[in-house]
């Protein structure tokens, strides 16, 4: 596995202001990801998770400190840069699924690479590939509105990893499934993390996540608390 | 790309339905519009130009002067030598020489005696040439109500409405009693052949139409003609030609001589010209309200169908289209919906442009004492232009409406579009 530097931040601070007051979201979050890994943030509501993605994600800019991601600052990024990094390197995935309602699954994947500005028979590849890795090939052709929740959630992982991307970031994904489809989710995650060498950063304060994490950073009221590396968890490296 | 956006639009009906609605509604009343206050200008143009002014009309000077007073003792003389040359000079113009007389009928009893007596405006034109265009230009086979058209000398036309309130009809005897060129009573008989309607209260209300040689004979105006018309064989107003042709007929004409003949396009002569602008600016007018209503209610409508799309808006931003292209999108679907919304409107607009063009509106009650040349019955003109007025306004509303509902997507924080898709 490659042990590369991914993502550090450095003393990450992020504040928002609620009327006059000021909450500080994340308080001083050094840390260290090296590609390849597959780590989840945990920690009780409130305490940042999501803040802490979104700011690695370049969709949210910190307050102080900085974030360098694929060696490069985040901080610094211009909106285009931003969407730029986003739009090679970066996969999401969201509780919520958010996927495009008015799109067939097959189209809602092909988005990321049509935004790459792919050639139509190798996205089709592309995407056939992705649907295959989520064992959904027989639902190109569904709408969103026709998925069950297991399903949706899959298409959203397919969405996330079918341009390949160096980092997917998943807040939450499990948060609205079942046990045995978040398992489902976590295993086809767990093969391409270990086919691809992807890398995956959970938020999560799903116990069935925990046990698939290699390594698990626990965060409290934005500061870092614990990090710690699981040996023996659900993947062997 | 175009084509994933356009997916969308198929798919989501709200997203298309409802803009392409307005856009359609408003860009059919622009046609609508459009093409009413058309026919309305082709027709008052047609009238001016067939009744009163000719495309071109050459006069003497002092009678240009005091037009409106028919004043024949200044009528043109020399008339033939005169048309001939315009025939030469202005080969695709015309030619056909007019006098209007203005008198008073009076129509006898079985006696003879008078029985009543009524005034009349007149207007003599060639009838009976072999050649003679005024039979088309007047439309008189059309209008043509009882009786027949004047086929020998002493036989004339008369309105039907003012037939009407003199108890005449068609093989009634009336006299003509006017002035001569020379000042002195003129008496004549005349046997009315026919009655006429022309549908426009100006002619109708004491008209007679009788032909130039009877009336040269009656008023002592041998060889003379109050007015020469020209008209453009094509038979359609072409201002500047007009003006050109106008122009270049003055310039060789004596500046000294007030009995000289000198010309004027239609635009020159009444007030045709202040109400053709008057029409052009009122249609700016609508045009510019149109806009500025649909703009407000799609810059509303996209505002609701950007906060239900933030989900979608957020997803793409993610997955790295930045907020230019994301806005650039919006702008495009607006365009396809605002070019859809054009067509369809359009079409509906000629639909019932269509119907007014051959229905009409009738407006006789609100032309009754109107001097104006206009018709009774309002039709719509579907011309070139009805089918490319729509377009404008309806693109620049749905534009100027996107592009403002639009701005929200920069004004929102990237992280911020994704808390609402949180919930
Ligand atoms: N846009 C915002 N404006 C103001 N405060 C915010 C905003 N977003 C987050 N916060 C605050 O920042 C803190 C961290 O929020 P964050 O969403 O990162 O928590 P989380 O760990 O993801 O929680 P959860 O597990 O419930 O998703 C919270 O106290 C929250 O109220
Ligand atoms: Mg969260």
């Amino acid at each position: 596995m490659a042990d590369d530097n991914c993502i550090q931040t450095r003393d990450l601070v992020k504040d928002y202001s609620l009327g006059q007051q000021r909450v500080r979201a994340l308080n001083h979050v050094t840390l260290n990801f090296v590609c390849g890994e597959f780590c989840g943030v945990v920690g009780p509501s409130g305490s940042g998770k999501t803040t802490l993605l979104n700011i690695m994600g370049s969709l949210d800019s910190p307050t102080s400190g900085r974030a360098i991601v694929l060696d490069r600052d985040i901080a610094s990024l211009t909106h285009k840069e931003a969407a730029q990094l986003r739009n090679h390197h970066f996969g999401f995935i969201f509780q919520t699924f958010n996927l495009l309602p008015v799109y067939s699954v097959f189209e809602n994947v092909e988005f990321p690479l049509l935004l790459l500005g792919y050639p139509a028979s190798e996205r089709k590849k592309m995407v056939l590939e992705a649907l295959e890795w989520v064992k959904l090939t027989d639902k190109e052709k569904a709408r969103p509105n026709q998925l069950s929740g297991g399903e949706s959630q899959r298409v959203a992982v397919a969405r996330a990893i079918v341009k390949k991307p160096k980092i997917v970031f998943a807040d939450e994904p499990t948060a609205n499934l079942d046990a045995q489809n978040s398992r489902h989710i976590l295993n086809i995650m767990q093969s391409l993390n270990r086919q691809l060498q992807t890398t995956f950063i959970f938020s999560t304060h799903d116990e069935k996540v925990i046990q698939f994490l290699r390594r698990v950073v626990t965060l409290e009221d934005g500061r870092v608390t614990d990090d710690r590396v699981i040996e023996n968890s659900g993947s062997e490296s | 790309m175009i084509r994933f956006l356009l997916k969308g639009l198929l798919r989501d009906r709200s997203r298309s339905f409802f803009p392409i609605l307005i856009v359609s509604a408003g860009v059919a009343l622009t046609v609508i519009l459009y093409s009413y206050f058309n026919g309305v200008e082709i027709d008052a143009i047609r009238n001016y130009a067939v009744f009163a002014t000719g495309h071109v009309k050459a006069m003497s000077r002092a009678y240009a002067e005091q037009a409106e007073l028919i004043p024949n003792d200044l009528a043109l003389l020399g008339v033939d030598s005169l048309m001939q040359d315009l025939e030469t000079n202005y080969p695709q113009v015309r030619w056909t020489g007019r006098i209007r007389f203005g008198g008073l009928l009076d129509i006898p009893d079985e006696n003879n005696e008078t029985r009543i007596q009524g005034p009349v405006t007149g207007l003599a034109v060639d009838l009976f040439s072999v050649d003679t265009p005024e039979i088309d230009f007047l439309g008189l086979h059309r209008s043509l109500v009882q009786g027949k058209l004047p086929q020998s000398p002493g036989e004339v036309l008369i309105a039907e409405e003012y037939a009407g309130q003199l108890g005449l009809s068609a093989g009634s005897r009336v006299t003509l009693v006017s002035a001569t060129m020379n000042g002195s009573l003129a008496l004549e008989n005349f046997l009315i052949a026919g009655t006429v309607r022309f549908g426009m209260a100006a002619m109708d209300r004491s008209a007679m139409i009788a032909d130039i040689g009877d009336i040269r004979l009656a008023l002592d105006m041998e060889d003379a003609a109050g007015e020469i018309l020209g008209f453009f064989s094509d038979e359609i107003y072409k201002d500047e030609d007009a003006m050109a042709i106008a122009a270049e007929f003055n310039q060789a004409a004596p500046t000294d001589d007030e009995f000289a003949p000198v010309m004027y396009a239609l635009s020159e002569q009444s007030d045709l010209r202040g109400m053709l602008q008057q029409t052009d600016s009122v249609i700016g007018m609508i045009n510019g309200v149109f806009i500025a209503v649909m703009a407000m209610v799609l810059w509303n409508a996209g505002l609701m169908g950007t906060i239900r799309r933030y989900g979608e808006i957020g997803v793409r931003l993610a997955m790295g289209e930045n907020k230019g292209s994301v806005y650039r999108s919006l702008i495009l679907e607006a365009l396809m919906i605002g070019f859809v919304g054009s067509l369809l409107g359009t079409a509906i607009g000629l639909g019932f442009a269509y119907l007014l063009q051959s229905k009409g509106i009738d407006a006789a009650g609100m032309m009754k004492s109107s001097n104006v040349m206009m018709s009774n019955v309002l039709r719509a003109r579907i011309t070139a232009g009805s089918f490319f007025v729509g377009f404008l306004p309806g693109l620049l509303a749905i534009l100027l409406g996107t592009g403002l509902s639009g701005l929200s997507v920069y004004k929102r924080q990237t992280s911020q579009l994704f808390k609402e898709l949180e919930v």
